[in-house]
């Protein structure tokens, strides 16, 4: 239906672009106008406006009660999160960056992730942690990490990763009313990015897959802003006559693996493509799913893997460009892997 | 609870000084001046888009890196420090063309290019880094504090961090530890008012950060973070105790961040007027005032340090941009020992 109503707008050419930060702004305005129990806490949320903009004026006209500025205290933000949200409260946190959310490890997983598990299912924890990951801006390698695998590891908790500003909008109000923990992994560079952004409130169901483009030669399986490079790729490696099929999870965790296996088993070859370290990597779990299903017997080449190096960020720009998947690198490895060469 | 906060009296000024002898009274001066032009420079390279990444300055808050490196042994002792670190670098004898190399990602910087700004290091001279995690060093200095009793050493950790530092659950850890074991650390929090957006009246009820010391029953003052030797008081007496084994202190370091937080701070949770306050509070000529009133420097002098100090971070400039990268094939190096 909705699919249907952006052909329409976009007959008429009224396409409304959003980036990604005001398409995740537009989500919690739209759902704290109505619900009151839904409020924002996090490290200079309010009149700073969070350190990417992405809060930005939403003190104003929701005031300091509902978009709560705290110390800098990780543990305690996480821990209020919880505990608002035991008792009624649908809270949205943020870490400032995803670096940190290390200060709240024992909260997310010991607590969050368990409590409704621990006490038989009578308690429910919705809240999501909105949390920005990612290198490219220099910011070297305390400011840099990209952890959602740490969190795919642990049972209760939800992890989401949104790609462009439409599905950051969609996904984070399915998050938002969605009764269990979220992480909810937003990218820099991908805040300033536009896409078509309805007005409405829209939800994109958590843990649906999604083929964001089609091609027959190969499956690309990408997270986050990896998404964004395979889609570049594809359009270069287009015109050399290779047709990628991008398969973007959106949801990590639980994972609905059918589109992956089911596009591996018309492509019968398969990459994956993440920013984080290769060695523990999401790219593991994708490569073990696909595997393990009846796409092994439809593979024609090794299941690849192009992820970051294993080494921290570096400062350096060079450095880092290099360390992690870039354009080039993807085009160069589906290359290889459609031509046989592995 | 903790007294007001502790200033010098002109007569305690010169007392200090005679102690502390001409020439090196001199040099603290000409090291607030080269951590003011380091600064600087660094946001005119900034400017110039020749920096990736972001930078956090300490203008306005040289007299308390200055005074604190000073009084204790920089090189022999052990340095912890924070994202805003530049100026404790500098005060503790970093060298300035390594820094500015840093800064612009060669390999000839402290780090090699892989740390910037915000991780600087002299591991030579004990200086154990800048943080890019706020409160990530409070609890390394327990470590190195128990490392300095085990191997019986005469040496402190000096160990400095923000306001916003102070509300992470490791400064509680950390401070516990510490008392609980007389470990010779020395804790500088240097209250520029605000963390980030976040000022210290919002965030901590208790009205100076060094009241916390009676949780852990340790000294606890606070001193005027803009009068070098009101700080340099204060660390040298918290030495003092540390290496007689009566354990940590706790000094809060009151002054100011002129500049924004980091490159994009729009400053709106604070306004001209205060900035105004508090940079006719400037560190430097305050100290030049008192070495000039001490006889220890004439106003020439004073001209004549300033301009040094700038010519020496322009020769700092020159040596970083003709320094080499670094070589990609080199990337995977240093993850493992
Ligand atoms: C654990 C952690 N949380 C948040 C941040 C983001 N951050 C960097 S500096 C800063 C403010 C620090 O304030 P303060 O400790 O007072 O030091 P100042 O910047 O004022 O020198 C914040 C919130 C961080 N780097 N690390
Ligand atoms: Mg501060």
């Amino acid at each position: 239906m909705l699919s249907e109503k952006h052909n329409e707008k976009e007959a008429e050419g009224a396409v409304r672009e959003l980036t990604y930060a005001e398409a995740l702004r537009e989500a919690m305005r739209q759902a704290m106008e109505k619900d009151d129990s839904i409020f924002l806490i996090g490290e200079d949320i309010g009149v700073y406006g969070g350190a990417f903009g992405v809060t930005a004026g939403l003190v104003d006209e929701f005031g300091p009660e509902r978009v709560r500025d705290t110390p800098i205290s990780e543990a305690a933000i996480a821990g209020s999160c919880i505990g608002a949200a035991l008792t009624g409260m649908r809270p949205i946190g943020e870490i400032q960056f995803m670096d940190f959310i290390t200060l709240s490890m024992e909260q997310l997983v010991l607590q969050a992730a368990k409590l409704r598990f621990m006490f038989g299912g009578k308690a429910k924890v919705p809240f999501v942690l909105r949390t920005p990951g990612g290198s490219g801006t220099g910011a070297a390698a305390q400011h840099s990490e990209t952890l959602e695998n740490w969190f795919v590891h642990v049972p209760g908790l939800k992890v989401v990763m949104p790609s462009n500003a439409y599905d950051a909008k969609g996904l984070l109000l399915s998050a938002i009313y969605d009764d269990n923990p979220v992480i909810f992994v937003e990218h820099k560079l991908l805040y300033k990015t536009k896409a078509h952004v309805p007005e409405e409130m829209y939800q994109i169901p958590l843990s649906q897959s999604h083929v964001a483009r089609e091609g027959r030669d190969l499956t690309v399986v990408a997270t986050s802003v990896m998404v964004q490079r395979a889609l570049q790729a594809a359009e270069q490696l287009s015109e050399e006559g290779i047709e990628i099929e991008v398969v973007d999870p959106r949801t990590l965790s639980p994972l609905d693996d059918r589109p992956i296996i089911e596009s591996v088993i018309k492509t019968g070859k398969a990459l994956v493509v993440h920013e984080a370290p290769t060695t523990g990597g999401y790219g593991g779990e994708i490569v073990a799913r696909i595997a393990a299903s009846e796409a092994f017997d439809y593979l024609d080449a090794p299941i690849r893997r192009l992820a970051g190096l294993d080494i921290p960020i570096p400062y350096n720009r060079t450095l880092e460009y290099h360390t992690v998947p870039q354009v080039e690198n993807i085009v160069e490895e589906a290359r290889k892997l459609v031509r046989g060469e592995y | 609870m903790s007294e007001a906060i502790q200033s010098i009296t002109p007569d305690r000024a010169r007392e200090l000084l005679a102690a502390i002898g001409h020439e090196k009274a001199r040099e603290m001066l000409e090291t607030m001046y080269l951590i003011r032009a380091f600064e600087e420079k660094a946001e005119e390279l900034y400017a110039l888009g020749k920096v990736h990444g972001t930078m956090h300055l300490s203008i306005g808050q040289e007299g308390s890196a200055t005074g604190a490196s000073n009084a204790v042994r920089s090189g022999y002792d052990y340095l912890l420090n924070h994202h805003r670190g530049h100026g404790h670098c500098i005060a503790w004898g970093g060298n300035v063309n390594f820094m500015m190399a840093e800064f612009l990602g060669k390999e000839t910087g402290y780090c090699r290019g892989r740390g910037g700004s915000m991780h600087i290091a002299d591991v030579e001279r004990n200086n154990l880094g800048a943080n890019g995690i706020v409160g990530g060093g409070i609890p390394i200095a327990v470590g190195v504090g128990l490392s300095i009793h085990l191997r019986q050493t005469d040496q402190v950790c000096l160990v400095i961090f923000g306001d916003g530092a102070a509300n992470e659950g490791a400064f509680h850890e950390s401070l516990n530890m510490a008392s609980i074991w007389n470990l010779p650390i020395i804790y500088m929090c240097e209250n520029n008012q605000y963390a980030m957006s976040m000022s210290v009246k919002r965030a901590f009820k208790v009205e100076h950060i060094s009241e916390r010391a009676c949780a852990y029953n340790i000294p606890g003052v606070t001193v005027d973070g803009n009068d070098l030797l009101a700080v340099y008081e204060a660390i040298s007496e918290a030495a003092e105790r540390a290496r007689a084994g009566e354990g940590p202190t706790l000094v809060e370091s009151v002054t100011y961040r002129w500049r924004g937080h980091s490159k994009s701070d729009r400053q709106l949770y604070r306004t001209r007027e205060e900035v105004k306050e508090w940079q006719a509070r400037d560190p430097i000529p305050r100290y030049a005032n008192r070495l000039i009133e001490a006889g220890i420097i004439t106003q020439e002098d004073v001209q004549a340090i300033h301009d040094e100090a700038y010519q020496r971070i322009e020769d700092a400039v020159e040596f970083a941009e003709n320094s080499p990268e670094p070589d990609v094939s080199t990337i995977m190096d240093g993850v493992y020992a």
